[in-house]
C-alpha cells in the first residue's frame, strides 16, 4: 500500500487498530408513547449491537418519561455510534452513558428459586443470609429468594445456589443511578 | 393536551361549542396549512373518507399514480427538485407495502417526505382483517419517524409535528398511519401555532471555537479538499452559495457525491468531478493526497470511502454534518462540527475573511497542489473510445447535455451504468437539478421521480435518463405522465443488459453473464404509442442529435430509445478493497484487479 507509507498528520491512525471492547451502562429516557421499547430495540438489532440487558419503566407519570436501561459491550466508539443513534429517535430525549459520564451505582434484582430437602435446604438458607438475601416464599420443599445486588454479587449467589437445587432464575436486569445530589 | 386547551378556551371565552369536523378534513385542513400544493397518491378502502375530502376541495392537487411505490418517488422528485416536503396518501396493507421502497429510498437520501396512509378501523386493529397489515412495525426501520393516529383529536397536532420532522434535521421520511374511524371521527382543528410540538430534533448553535479552528486548518493547508454531499443540497440555494464563495475565496478545490452534485458548478476551475467508486481521477488522487479535508454534509459512504484502511491517510479531517450519528461512523475525524450545512459554511466563510483581513495569506500556498492537480486531470479519466458505427452511451449523455444548453434542465436517473456515465458526462452548475437514487440505489426511481419533478416545474425539461431494466420496473407511470399532461422525457440507454451487473460479472465472476441478459425486451416505441406518448429511436450516432432535437421539443411525453453499445464499461472504477489512488482507468481489464477480500465486499 502508498498510501500507508506517508505518515499521517491525523492524530488518528489510519490502521484500524483494534480498540478494547468494554461495557458500558446506557440510560435512555423517552417519551412514554405506544412502539417506542420496540424504536429503541429494534434500532440496536438492525444496526447490529449486543445487548447484555434492558429494562424499562415509566417513572415520570406526568411527563410520560420512562427510563430504559440498556447494558451493552463495544469499543468506545462503537458506544459513541449506539449513544448518536439513540439519540435520532424522535421520542428519545436523553442518552446517558452511566458509566463513562457518571459516578453511577448500579443495582439489579433476581429471583431464585430453590428446590430440595433436608442438608441442601438448610445450606441454602444459610448462604441466603450471608447474600442478605430474602425468602420470599417457602413450602416443604422449596424456597424462592429474592436477592438485589450488583450483578456480580448475584452471578456469585446464582452460582453458589446451583448445586443446592437450584432450579429456576428470573431477573429484572441492571438498574442504575448517580451517586450524590445531582440528577441526570 | 389539545382538546383540554380547547375546553379552557370554551370555558373562559364565548360558550358556543368548538367547531368539530372529520378526521378526513382535519387532515387536509393540516396539510393546506402547511402549505401544501400537491398530493400524490392512490385511493383505496381505508383512504376513501379523505378521498372523499379531497373531491369537495380545488386548493390541493392529488396526482394519480399507477403504483405506490411510483407515488413516493415522485413525491421525492417533487421535493429534491423544490425543497419542500413531498406528500404522499396511499391505502393500507397492500398500499404501504408498495410504498416501503421509496420510503427506505427517501431515508438514506435523507429526501422530506410525509406519507399518509389509511389503516384498518380502530376495534379491527390486530384481527388480521382485509386490508390490514402492521404498517407501523413494517415502516419502523425504513422512515425517520412514524405515528399510528390515535384520535382525530390528536391528528392536526400529528401533522404539523410530522411535517417539524420531516424538514427538521436531517430530513427524512414519516409516516402517518390513519384508522379509518380516525377519518370519521369528529374533532376541533388545531393549527400550527397552536400546536403542542415535543422539541424534538433541535440543531445546536454554532461554536465559534470550532469555527476558527476549521478556520485555521485551512490558512495552514497546503494540499486542502472540500468533500460536500447531499446534505449541501439540502441546506439550500444559500448554502451552496456559500460554498461557492468560500471555495474561490480560500483557493480551496471541490469534489461532490454522487448526491451533492450541483452544489458547485461544474464549470468552474476549482471543480474536481465527483469521487467514488466511478469518480475522476483527480478527485480521488485529491482526497487520497490532501493534507486537509472538508467535509460538509457527507457521510463517508463505502462507495465514496473505498478501502477504509487506506482512505486518505495523511489528512486531518474536518466533518460538518448535522447528523451527529454520521460524524466517526465510518471515518474517524479530527474536527467535528455539528449543524447546517449552510450556516456552519457561512459561519467558516465571514471568520476566514475577518482573519485574511488582519493577516493575509500567501496566495501562492497551493501552487504547487494545483500544479498537481492539473497532472491528474490531464489524465482525462472520464475520456472513451468514441465510434462512427454504433452510439457509445457516454456519446448520448454528451450531445444530450450539448443540446439542453440554455434550456431549464432537470435530469432524474435510475440506477446502474446510465446513471454514473449521466453523473460523469453532464454537468450541472446548479444545486436541485441532478436526482438520483444515492444511498438505496432503487431501479425505477428516475421514471417517477420525474413525474414529480414535472409537476412542480410544469414547463422545465424533465429528462429521466434510464436504462432498459431500470425502467422496466416502474414503466407503468408513463400513464400517470400521460394523464397528467406532464411531458417527461425517458432517454433510456439501451444495451439490452443489466449493464452494472453485467460489468461486476465480467470483472469479478469471470464473464459469467448469469441472468444479466435482458431478453424480449419490449419495442420501446410501440409501448410509447400504447401509452399515449411518443416512442423515438436512435440507433446510429449520424442520426442521434436529430432524434435528440427532435425529443427536446416534442410537447408529450417521450420514450426514447437509444440503442448503445452492449458491453461497455464504466470507468474509471476504484476496485472494491482498493484504495483511492489504485483506480483502474479502463482499457482492457482481465478481471484479476480485484482480490477475493474485495470481491466479498462488494
Amino acid at each position: 500500500m502508498t498510501g500507508n507509507a506517508a505518515k499521517s498528520l491525523s492524530v488518528y491512525p489510519v490502521t484500524s487498530a483494534e480498540e478494547a471492547t468494554g461495557e458500558s451502562i446506557l440510560a435512555v429516557i423517552v417519551d412514554n408513547e405506544p412502539g417506542v421499547l420496540a424504536r429503541v430495540v429494534s434500532l440496536i438489532s438492525a444496526r447490529g449491537y449486543n445487548i447484555e440487558s434492558l429494562t424499562v419503566a415509566e417513572t415520570d407519570v406526568e411527563k410520560h418519561r420512562s427510563r430504559i436501561t440498556i447494558v451493552t459491550r463495544g469499543t468506545p466508539s462503537k458506544i459513541e455510534q449506539i449513544k448518536a443513534q439513540l439519540g435520532r429517535l424522535v421520542p428519545v430525549r436523553r442518552v446517558i452513558d452511566v458509566t463513562k459520564e457518571t459516578d453511577a451505582i448500579e443495582r439489579e434484582l433476581a429471583l431464585v428459586k430453590i428446590t430440595g430437602r433436608g442438608e441442601t435446604r438448610v445450606e441454602a438458607m444459610r448462604l441466603a443470609e450471608i447474600f442478605r438475601a430474602r425468602a420470599i416464599d417457602t413450602t416443604h420443599n422449596s424456597f424462592v429468594f429474592e436477592v438485589t445486588g450488583a450483578r456480580e454479587k448475584i452471578n456469585a449467589f446464582i452460582d453458589l445456589m446451583r448445586p443446592l437445587g437450584l432450579t429456576e432464575i428470573s431477573r429484572t436486569g441492571v438498574l442504575s443511578i448517580r451517586r450524590g445530589p445531582e440528577s441526570d | 393536551m389539545t382538546a383540554q386547551r380547547a375546553n379552557k378556551e370554551e370555558a373562559a371565552g364565548t360558550p358556543a361549542p368548538a367547531i368539530t369536523k372529520a378526521g378526513a378534513e382535519l387532515l387536509l385542513d393540516a396539510l393546506e396549512e402547511q402549505g401544501v400544493e400537491v398530493i400524490f397518491g392512490y385511493p383505496g378502502g381505508a383512504v376513501l373518507p379523505i378521498y372523499d375530502a379531497i373531491f369537495a376541495r380545488d386548493k390541493i392537487r392529488h396526482v394519480l399514480v399507477r403504483h405506490e411505490q411510483g407515488a413516493v418517488h415522485a413525491a421525492e422528485g417533487y421535493a429534491r427538485s423544490t425543497g419542500k416536503p413531498g406528500v404522499v396518501l396511499v391505502t393500507s396493507g397492500p398500499g404501504a407495502t408498495n410504498a416501503v421502497t421509496g420510503l427506505a429510498d427517501a431515508l438514506l437520501d435523507s429526501i422530506p417526505l410525509v406519507c399518509i396512509t389509511g389503516q384498518v378501523a380502530r376495534k379491527l386493529i390486530g384481527t388480521d382483517a382485509f386490508q390490514e397489515c402492521d404498517t407501523i412495525g413494517i415502516t419502523r426501520a425504513c422512515t425517520k419517524h412514524n405515528y399510528l393516529v390515535p384520535s382525530a383529536e390528536k391528528l392536526s397536532t400529528i401533522v404539523h409535528e410530522a411535517f417539524h420532522v420531516a424538514t427538521h434535521g436531517r430530513p427524512g421520511p414519516v409516516l402517518l398511519d390513519i384508522p379509518k374511524d380516525v377519518q370519521f371521527e369528529e374533532a376541533p382543528y388545531v393549527s400550527r401555532d397552536q400546536a403542542v410540538m415535543r422539541d424534538c430534533i433541535t440543531t445546536p448553535a454554532i461554536n465559534d471555537r470550532q469555527i476558527s479552528q476549521a478556520v485555521d486548518l485551512i490558512r495552514r493547508a497546503r494540499r486542502p479538499v472540500f468533500y460536500t454531499g447531499g446534505g449541501m443540497i439540502n441546506a439550500g440555494k444559500a448554502a451552496c452559495d456559500a460554498l461557492r464563495a468560500l471555495a474561490r475565496e480560500t483557493g480551496v478545490p471541490v469534489t461532490s457525491t454522487l448526491m451533492g452534485l450541483g452544489a458547485f458548478p461544474a464549470s468552474d476551475p476549482l471543480w474536481l468531478g465527483m469521487l467514488g467508486m466511478h469518480g475522476s481521477f483527480e478527485a480521488n488522487s485529491a482526497m487520497h493526497d490532501c493534507d486537509l479535508m472538508i467535509a460538509i454534509g457527507a457521510r463517508f459512504d463505502d462507495r465514496v470511502t473505498g478501502r477504509l484502511d487506506a482512505f486518505s491517510p495523511g489528512s486531518r479531517k474536518i466533518h460538518i454534518d448535522i447528523d451527529p450519528s454520521s460524524i466517526n461512523k465510518n471515518v474517524q475525524v479530527d474536527l467535528s462540527i455539528v449543524g447546517d450545512a449552510g450556516a456552519v459554511t457561512a459561519a467558516i466563510l465571514s471568520e476566514w475573511r475577518a482573519s485574511v483581513k488582519e493577516n493575509p495569506v500567501d496566495s501562492g500556498r497551493l501552487a504547487l497542489w494545483r500544479a498537481q492537480i492539473d497532472q491528474w486531470r490531464a489524465k482525462k479519466s472520464f475520456s472513451f473510445e468514441t465510434s462512427k458505427e454504433v452510439i457509445k452511451p457516454q456519446h448520448a449523455i454528451q450531445r444530450l447535455f450539448e443540446l439542453t444548453r440554455g434550456r431549464d434542465v432537470y435530469i432524474t436517473t435510475e440506477v446502474g451504468q446510465h446513471q454514473m456515465w449521466a453523473a460523469q458526462h453532464f454537468h450541472f452548475d446548479d444545486p436541485n437539478r441532478w436526482l438520483t437514487s444515492g444511498g438505496l440505489g432503487t431501479m425505477g426511481y428516475g421514471l417517477p421521480a420525474a413525474v414529480g419533478v414535472q409537476v412542480a416545474h410544469p414547463n422545465a425539461l424533465v429528462i429521466d435518463i434510464a436504462g432498459d431494466a431500470s425502467v422496466q420496473m416502474t414503466m407503468q407511470e408513463m400513464s400517470t405522465a400521460v394523464q397528467h399532461d406532464l411531458p417527461i422525457k425517458i432517454f433510456i440507454l439501451n444495451n439490452a443488459y443489466l449493464g452494472m451487473v453485467r460489468q461486476w460479472q465480467e470483472l469479478l465472476h469471470g464473464g459469467r453473464y448469469s441472468h444479466s441478459y435482458s431478453e424480449s425486451l419490449p419495442d420501446f416505441v410501440k409501448l410509447a404509442e400504447a401509452y399515449g406518448g411518443v416512442g423515438m429511436r436512435a440507433t446510429t450516432p449520424a442520426e442521434l442529435d436529430e432524434k435528440i432535437k427532435a425529443m427536446i421539443d416534442c410537447p408529450k411525453p417521450v420514450l426514447f430509445d437509444c440503442v448503445v453499445t452492449q458491453e461497455e464499461n464504466v470507468f474509471p472504477m476504484i476496485p472494491s478493497g482498493a484504495a483511492h489512488n489504485e483506480m483502474l482507468l479502463g482499457g482492457k481489464v482481465t478481471g484479476d484487479e480485484i482480490g477475493a477480500e474485495g470481491r466479498k465486499l462488494v
